[in-house]
């Protein structure tokens, strides 16, 4: 079973909730999917023995091939090419902006000429490791590139579906969300109990129910804020998966990179139920897909 | 080989006034008195200005919206056109360098009205931007 844990909002323990989770389990395989910002390793502390480079296919033109029709610009969805053509004065050029290019190959794909091939431009790497038998994997982008999706799909490519999958995704609702939640069986969202998270937390609602993936909410720092996210998710018919108050020996422990279960095992049994939760809930929305 | 820049040769720029040729300049209006956009690739309206005849075309600029390369692909309609200066208030470094390869030379800190500006280059009162105004996303509605 794949599970991710994504969320609307920053910053409301999306990677505590996927560590704890993750470690209160047997037969785990962690994926940090949030390749801008990694920092499940923090709490895991792996032992990484694989290094790979996640690249990008971007064009390259053959200029003995190109006539500058302009076809290659033409379908970029991302308007990422230019085309110059040749006046009697200068030769025609094309202008390859790779930091705009998606990757998507149609440029490649539709040439007229064949002028086109793809190169792989390195943009970030993944690394794979293990924490005792928990296997880990995650992704890290360079800085100053801009499309981590590209690098999520290589995390993802480790999946091995005879263990239990759990992504830590990146937070929001955009590209790198979809591709990190894309193909769960569960998606866990965290929030919390502010305007914020209620605010982000629809938001989020509404792509995980455009990808017919089966979700749950968990509420973090239960206890501070206001009753508006319960109000909502049961007015939506939600489930609330777990709540977890607002406690400072939880903050002194994420601050000393240590994840709670292993500071508190009592811990490890509100996580094993809200894997069970989660269980239950899948097994329920199988049964509903068959009906 | 992805693409090769061809820099702007500065023989170009002194033969601007003695050579017809068809000026574009960066407009948030449609006519002659309207502002000039400080915006290259996200200004609203290009106007294309005929120095012989003193006819000018008035065109929306689709680009403005687009989430990214709206520079790149200003800089691409503005090429088509067969512009040779461009007058504007700021560029960026890719639309710089799209107008660099078409060999367009591109005056910045241009502002006032759109006739003013053609009056202005004219007269020689803009500078040839060598390198771009200002960085990645500067049109940017929000910014």
């Amino acid at each position: 079973m794949i599970i991710s844990v994504a969320s609307g909002k920053g910053g409301t323990g999306k990677t505590t909730i996927a560590v704890n989770l993750a470690l209160s389990l047997q037969n785990v395989q962690f994926l940090d999917c949030d390749v801008e910002e990694p920092n499940a390793h923090i709490f895991l502390k792996p032992k990484i023995y694989g290094q790979k480079k996640a690249v990008i296919p971007v064009p390259e033109i053959d200029q003995a091939k190109c006539n500058y029709c302009g076809k290659c610009r033409e379908v970029c969805a991302y308007h990422a090419i230019a085309v110059v053509p040749a006046s009697v004065e200068k030769k025609g050029s094309v202008l390859i902006f790779p930091h705009l290019c998606h990757g998507c190959g149609a440029c490649s794909q539709l040439c007229p000429f064949g002028a086109i091939r793809e190169v792989d431009k390195e943009i970030g790497i993944i690394e794979t490791g293990e924490k005792d038998s928990m296997w880990f994997v995650h992704g890290r982008l360079n800085v100053g590139e801009a499309m981590s999706p590209p690098v999520i799909r290589q995390v993802k490519q480790y999946i091995n579906s005879s263990k239990t999958v759990i992504i830590d995704a990146p937070p929001g609702t955009s590209c790198p969300v979809i591709a990190a939640v894309k193909g769960s069986d569960f998606c866990v969202l965290v929030t919390e109990p502010t305007p914020f998270g209620l605010n982000d937390l629809i938001l989020a609602v509404e792509v995980l129910r455009k990808m017919a993936i089966p979700f749950g909410v968990v509420i973090n720092r239960a206890d501070i804020g206001d009753a508006k996210v319960e109000d909502y998710c049961e007015k939506e018919n939600i489930p609330i998966l777990m709540k977890i108050p607002f406690k400072k020996e939880i903050a002194v422990s994420y601050s000393e990179g240590i994840p709670i279960v292993e500071k508190d095992p009592s811990y490890r049994d509100k996580f094993n139920n809200l894997y069970l939760n989660i269980n239950g809930l899948k097994n329920e929305a199988n049964s509903h897909h068959k009906r | 080989m992805t693409l090769a820049v061809n820099t702007v040769r500065t023989a170009d720029v002194i033969e601007r006034t003695v050579m017809i040729m068809k000026i574009c300049i960066t407009s948030e209006g449609k006519t002659l008195d309207s502002p000039v956009d400080p915006r290259f690739g996200r200004c609203r309206n290009f106007i294309f200005f005929d120095s012989e005849t003193g006819n000018f075309e008035a065109c929306e600029n689709g680009n403005a919206q687009f989430q990214g390369g709206a520079g790149i692909q200003s800089g691409q309609l503005v090429a088509s056109k067969g512009v040779k200066v461009v007058l504007t208030g700021n560029v960026g470094p890719n639309a710089h360098q799209v107008l660099s390869a078409a060999g367009i030379s591109v005056f910045t800190g241009v502002s006032g009205t759109v006739k003013e500006a053609v009056e202005g280059y004219k007269n020689g009162k803009y500078k040839a931007a060598v390198v771009p105004s200002v960085g990645s996303k500067f049109g940017m509605p929000n910014k």
